[in-house]
């Protein structure tokens, strides 16, 4: 049989997975709907952003949850020139790890940023939110971040 | 895991060709000639296998028993001892190995099969991240790559010459094998000229989108040497995992790939000595993988890396891995070659890593 | 503010192309004509439907086609009566393993026009198809199953396939 006979038909696969999120990660998604930006404390004295329930090095449960933010470091950033679908935004942007002020880890995200040219490691962001009455407790409440300054 | 306790070779290594899209025939008829390839090469059949072990993904066609379904390419009657791991065949083989550590079965068989050419692949491989704080952004593969190139273009280590240098070795080395799917000669300059797809990625610094089946048969000490001429001997084999958090690592170095390369017996713990064998295949889908692991493990020019054109010439998911240590084997078997390397990866950014030592000689240990 | 956030809803849709390969759409071509197709295995002459082109005991392509007819045994069965997201079928259903004549495995197929208090293993049954003008290459074709009215298969003619 030619290729061109074998038979091929569309076909897609979707659920609407809900997904209970504990106390650290309800904590975190808590806190987004709530405006602000929270991190783990480990015993070493790290804060973990996002918050994980276990030390990522060493296993330990960490203790409470602290502020961070809303502005810190690009830590590296690529730029998606195409956007794909469900991606943070539908103009070209820039994918990020940012470490915010006050954690020890970078979180990913994206800047909205004009081009490349406007991106580089080391430069500062903040947070843009998402209106309040539109956040629901999920990491999109942050719309992206931005180049400090130019909120 | 330590050095090889019991000694355990690959006899025999097949794969499909490399394509870009397969679809005249299914998984089962894509994979069912490689099955036969890989026996008919030692004489075998199923039954005088002791364990099978597969790897795979459902979601690569989105079909539920897709990937177990696929034993039918085998034969799974009369009942067998069998297993799967819903990842790369590399790491069916690691649990494989172990199973053949056991001593009660001599032989064992390891496959691998997908066609990434029928879904999204990469809406795919977003499946695999935090579903809580990183999936729901849906970054593709190549967003989270371009992060990692960016990073190490940052710490003054390498730049984009770098990265077309390995996709132009690469694509000059497949020319060598017919069963890659890219191959060619361009000069640096030419790929550099490429478009950026996620800067700082271009086009040659991203694998190629891969259908593709493969197959190895392990076998023990006496019984390897009955099937084979020059058996390939697993020396060592360790797998190590780094958080998934992406923010949490350091994405311009593989601290999991020397720990493995340890625990594989193939670098002194806490020194900082390289590797040294005759070949290496390492799987790095995106051309700036491959330096981060080669400083990983220290490997200098006189090793031969990725002789096959590796990832770069052919990546299908969930079997590239595995076509990696059959590629590092096939050199040993062929007489090319006393020892190698063999390197597997998974989840985002080399999140997690297996190497797998091969030679001539088996470690000596005075079993059989 | 109010409660605590406890839930995330995550939902996940990816599209496909799916291609039925060889064996595949040959069977299905055959039901676009209205009939069954099996692949016979040339190691162990089992006949397999609907075909996957590689033989589930033996491992290699089964490459002879069988034209199957439309009657069979149910070899057994259960009555559904748990509605589901996206039923198009009444319940209480009858789900059936059908073991087509000449056929050496059996599929599950839908079975009407029989009360379920009387469906029993050994049951002979025939397909009803959609009319000609809508056979296609899909299931769909094939609207169910139901009574031929032959007299029951015997156990011993079954029991292997359970």
């Amino acid at each position: 049989m030619a290729e061109s006979e074998v038979l091929r038909a569309p076909h897609v696969i979707e659920y609407t997975y809900t997904r209970s999120t504990g106390p650290v990660i309800g904590a975190f998604l808590t806190g987004l709907r709530d405006g602000k930006i929270l991190g783990a404390t480990t015993p070493q004295g790290r804060v973990v952003v996002p918050p994980t329930e276990y030390d990522p090095i060493t296993s330990e449960e960490v203790g409470e949850l602290v502020e961070v933010g809303p502005s810190g470091v690009v830590t590296t950033w690529s730029w998606a020139q195409t956007p794909q679908k469900d991606q943070p935004l539908e103009r070209p942007f820039a994918w990020a790890l940012v470490q915010l002020d006050g954690a020890d880890t970078a979180m990913l995200h994206v800047v909205d940023a004009a081009g490349p040219e406007a991106m580089s490691s080391g430069m500062r962001v903040t947070a843009r939110w998402r209106p309040a009455a539109e956040r629901i407790g999920h990491i999109k409440d942050i719309e992206c971040f931005v180049a400090e300054g130019s909120a | 895991m330590a050095r090889s306790v019991r000694p355990v070779a690959v006899v025999s290594f097949a794969q499909s060709a490399m394509v870009r899209r397969e679809e005249r025939l299914n998984d089962v008829e894509m994979l069912q000639p490689v099955i036969a390839d890989v026996f008919e090469k030692v004489g075998l059949t199923k039954d005088d296998m002791g364990f099978v072990c597969s790897g795979s993904c459902d979601y690569l066609v989105g079909a539920p028993f897709s990937f177990v379904g696929a034993l039918d390419a085998v034969g799974a009657w009369p009942p067998m001892r069998e297993s799967h791991v819903e990842m790369d065949g590399a790491f069916a083989m690691y649990e494989a190995w172990t199973q053949l550590q056991e001593d009660d079965i001599e032989t064992a068989l390891v496959f691998s099969f997908g066609r990434s050419s029928m879904s999204e692949i990469g809406r795919v491989l977003t499946l695999q991240l935090d579903p809580y704080y990183v999936a729901p952004l849906w970054p593709d593969p190549v967003a989270l790559a371009a992060l990692q190139a960016q990073a190490l273009i940052d710490s003054g280590r390498y730049g984009e010459a770098d990265f077309a240098a390995v996709a132009g070795r690469s694509r000059r080395d497949a020319r060598n094998n017919p069963n890659a799917q890219v191959s060619g000669d361009p000069s640096t300059e030419e790929l550099l000229g490429d478009d950026y797809v996620v800067a700082p990625l271009r086009r040659h610094a991203l694998p190629p989108i891969t259908d593709g089946a493969t197959a190895v048969i392990l076998a023990a000490g006496d019984r390897a040497r009955e099937l084979c001429e020059r058996p390939a001997w697993i020396t060592g084999m360790d797998h190590r995992i780094e958080t998934h958090a992406l923010g949490a690592r350091d994405l311009t170095s593989s601290p999991t790939t020397r720990r493995a390369a340890v625990g594989a017996g193939l670098l002194e713990d806490g020194g900082d000595g390289s590797v040294a064998v005759d070949v290496a295949e390492l799987h790095a889908p995106f051309a700036h993988q491959e330096l981060i692991l080669r400083d990983a493990l220290g490997l200098g020019d006189g090793v031969a890396v990725n002789p096959s054109g590796g990832a770069l010439a052919a990546n299908a998911v969930m079997v590239a891995g595995l076509v990696r240590i059959g590629e590092a084997a096939g050199r040993i078997m062929d007489g090319t070659a006393r020892t190698a390397l063999a390197h597997a990866t998974s989840g985002p950014c080399l999140q997690q890593n297996l190497v797998c030592a091969l030679a001539a000689e088996p470690a000596g240990d005075g079993r059989r | 503010m109010s409660e605590p956030v406890t839930m995330l809803a995550t939902p996940i849709r990816i599209e496909y192309e799916f291609t039925a390969g060889l064996a595949q759409s040959r069977y299905l071509k055959g039901i676009a004509e209205g009939r069954f197709l099996g692949q016979r295995c040339p190691q162990c002459q089992k006949v397999y439907v609907p075909p996957r082109g590689s033989c589930p005991t033996d491992g290699v392509p089964t490459t002879d086609e069988v034209v199957l007819g439309n009657t069979g045994i149910v070899t057994t069965y259960c009555v559904v009566n748990v509605p589901f997201q996206g039923q198009s079928i009444e319940i209480p259903y009858i789900c059936a393993q059908i073991l087509l004549d000449g056929a050496n495995i059996a599929f599950m197929g839908l079975i009407q026009e029989v009360p379920t208090a009387e469906i029993r293993m050994g049951m002979r049954v025939e397909a009803v198809w959609v009319d000609k003008k809508d056979l296609g290459p899909t299931m769909a074709s094939v609207k169910y199953f139901r009574p031929s009215g032959e007299p029951d298969a015997a156990y011993e003619t079954f029991s292997e396939y359970l």
